[in-house]
């Protein structure tokens, strides 16, 4: 049987449609893979060495079991957020002749060797052997490395009982800081006795059973709620939420495009992919801060206009660069319906505009790092309106590969391919390489008024534009529809 | 009403579709069957102009489709759920597709009135969205969004299967009417004989991508497309 489960997963996983992705996509999230686990292994093996340089005198083993309370309670917080008990993949196994407690061990058992518990381990053997090297005693060692084994699995299955409410959630987060606070007000030394406590398990082989004994508990307390509740109408229930409607009657002063813009704003706020989206590009406000606040650049550096360009256009992109992509669940019947094309992409351009406008009022406050920085976004925003929109647009006109808007937001590429890469070039590069050679040879003011003049120029051309954009949409129709319906690309 | 002139599609060098002559006069009943691969959906498809023919063309009421949109405003259709918007709620939808033809709010909440039985209770008012109803209530919800606006044409893939007994016996009632009081010309494929043989007044079998049958519908018919499809 549990042969049968291990060659159910790993055909899943191979099977599993990020493996057909395009060959571009696949390059990228390989690497990004790689990246992320030699910056752990590297760290994880120059830890030792950082910690001997910075707090000499203490044993680095110390140091690392201090701050191992804040590691569990930091990574439980993120896990409810990302893992998720996958108890629907077993719904076909239900009807088969597997008993049901096998079902209920075939999931707890192969949510232990998911990828989130192995990406710690990247830290900690590395660690690991470093000490080894040192000559730290090799039983207390390999058994610490084991209770720590352990404790990510506490971590795994905690999350699965924390998991159904949001209330652990902001307990959490509260603890953290909280904990935090404590520390850094000098109140209660939580590090310290956090230190004391997984110290001693380094010191103590036999408090190994502790974590030991708490996977086994909470592995079992797992599989006794799971056990009972491997019924269609229990834990294998799709949650539906209650719609909440809202008829926007206000979009109807924006005349033919209000149906489509009404539309846009419920696929947004409906689905957690774009709604994540939006949540980032509002955020994206403070990216400046990190720029302004750093007095290294000069007030009319060249990257102020990135980050103005990336500040006020950031929807623009997010957004943008999918379209019409977002609608490619129903696409085909956008295409059969008494729709004009041009409308539709008008209202996305109406929405991607109000957007911009939206991002630079928000922006106003950057005033504060001088009349510069102001003028800068507004250019910024002109620029964005008028050129960057109905280049967006353009682009869109390549798309082809379907976004499932009810897939998670989370690390999700669904719908990108090297288009989405070759368009940061235009909107951003651009009007980047316009400043920087205008201001070094003329003056700051001609750069800005270049850019703020393309963009009156787009703006005034937007009817043509539309037209010329429409017409490339035409032309791509049936690759987008064919491309659209394919599930798995 | 609907002319196919030597309509033909390929996909490498297989041939899924190939029509030399098809006229649908309006406000015919029309039906499509053929087993699964003979081409219905295809040729939905291509008078929707969702795919390019490879020869050939389909003119509706004077337009060609692949040349112009200026069918859409009296065609419409509900070939499957990839029609319906998985984020709205059915009432969103249907004020959505009347907006696209010139319809209100009161236009779409008089027409929904008339199918009040056809929803059984379970479309309107269940503060759910369309991606968490069942596949028979799409499927209803797909429908009833084909008749707003008045078309002159609708065209509907496939509309009887997932539905209750009930529904079915109800949907052909609408269908009949349609073609029959207001002079719509209604196109609709099936795998069931007996309910295209009880809907249509023309039924055409497709069989790997030719017209094979093309009778007007009598006492005889049903019995006649057995003794096709038992080979």
């Amino acid at each position: 049987m549990f042969k049968h489960f291990v060659s159910l997963q790993w055909k899943s996983f191979f099977r599993s449609s990020s493996f057909g992705k395009g060959l571009a996509v696949r390059i990228l999230m390989i690497f990004l893979a790689i990246y992320m686990l030699v910056s752990l292994v590297g760290l994880g093996s120059g830890l030792y060495f950082i910690l001997e340089e910075v707090f000499p005198g203490v044993d680095p083993m110390l140091k690392v079991s201090e701050y191992v309370i804040y590691w569990i309670l930091i990574e439980l917080f993120f896990r409810y957020f990302m893992q998720k008990l996958p108890v629907m993949d077993v719904k076909p196994l239900l009807m088969l002749p597997v008993k049901k407690s096998s079902i209920t061990h075939y999931i707890l058992g192969r949510s232990s060797v998911s990828f989130y518990n192995i990406l710690s381990l990247f830290l900690f053997v590395p660690f690991v052997i470093v000490l080894l090297i040192k000559g730290y005693p090799a039983l207390n060692v390999l058994v610490w490395l084991f209770s720590l084994i352990c404790i990510i699995l506490v971590i795994n299955y905690l999350n699965f009982i924390i998991n159904k409410s949001d209330k652990v959630l902001i307990a959490l987060g509260i603890l953290i800081v909280g904990l935090y606070g404590l520390e850094r007000f000098g109140i209660f030394p939580v590090t310290e006795y956090s230190g004391k406590l997984f110290y001693a398990l380094y010191q103590n082989p036999a408090l190994a059973l502790v974590p030991l004994l708490t996977v086994i508990g909470l592995y079992y307390v797992n599989y006794k709620f799971l056990r009972n509740r491997i019924f269609l109408d229990a834990s294998l229930k799709k949650k539906t939420k209650e719609a909440i409607t809202s008829d926007l009657a206000w979009t109807k002063r924006f005349g033919s495009i209000a149906p489509f813009l009404q539309l846009d704003m419920k696929l947004i706020w409906r689905n957690k992919r774009t709604k994540m989206q939006f949540f980032i590009s509002m955020a994206m406000i403070f990216y400046g801060l990190i720029f302004y606040s750093l007095d290294t650049y000069g007030s009319t550096s060249t990257i102020y206009l990135f980050v103005g360009i990336f500040m006020t256009g950031m929807f623009l992109s997010n957004f943008g660069q999918f379209i019409p992509a977002w609608d490619s669940e129903y696409y085909s019947m956008m295409m059969a319906q008494n729709i004009p094309l041009r409308s539709y992409l008008e209202s996305k351009a109406g929405l991607i505009s109000v957007s911009v406008v939206f991002m630079f009022l928000l922006s106003i406050p950057y005033v504060y790092f001088g009349w510069q920085a102001l003028a800068i976004n507004f250019a910024c925003a002109i620029y964005n309106l008028g050129v960057n929109i109905p280049v967006i647009l353009y682009f869109g006109s390549f798309n082809k590969k379907r976004i499932d808007l009810t897939k998670s937001a989370m690390g999700n590429m669904q719908g990108t391919s090297a288009t989405q890469f070759l368009v940061l070039l235009p909107l951003m590069v651009v009007p980047s390489i316009i400043y920087f050679v205008l201001k070094t040879f003329v003056s700051f003011e001609v750069a800005l008024l270049t850019l703020g003049t393309l963009g009156v120029i787009g703006f005034a051309f937007r009817k043509q534009l539309l037209d010329k954009i429409t017409d490339a949409y035409r032309k791509k129709k049936y690759a987008m529809i064919a491309g659209f319906k394919e599930k798995n690309s | 009403m609907i002319t196919t002139q030597n309509l033909t599609k390929k996909y490498g060098s297989q041939i899924v579709l190939n029509i030399e002559h098809l006229e649908i006069p309006k406000g015919q009943s029309f039906g499509l069957v053929g087993n699964n691969g003979a081409g219905k959906t295809t040729f939905f498809s291509l008078l929707l102009d969702l795919i390019q023919p490879t020869t050939g063309h389909i003119v509706n009421n004077e337009v060609q489709v692949d040349k112009s949109e200026a069918w859409k405003p009296f065609t419409s259709s509900f070939i499957d759920e990839t029609f319906l918007i998985g984020y709205l709620t059915p009432e969103e939808y249907f004020y959505f597709i009347g907006e696209l033809r010139n319809q209100n709010k009161a236009d779409v909440n008089a027409l929904l009135s008339n199918f009040q039985d056809f929803f059984h209770g379970e479309i309107l008012g269940q503060k759910k969205y369309l991606r968490d109803l069942s596949k028979g209530n799409q499927k209803k919800a797909g429908i009833v969004a084909s008749f707003i606006g008045n078309p002159e044409v609708v065209i509907l893939d496939e509309p009887f299967a997932n539905l209750d007994p009930t529904t079915q016996i109800r949907l052909k009632g609408i269908i009949k009417d349609l073609a029959a009081k207001q002079g719509v010309t209604v196109l609709v494929s099936s795998h069931d004989l007996i309910h295209v043989t009880e809907v249509c007044e023309r039924i055409v079998v497709l069989n790997k991508g030719e017209i094979v049958r093309d009778i007007e519908t009598s006492t005889e018919t049903l019995r006649e497309l057995e003794s096709f499809f038992a080979g």
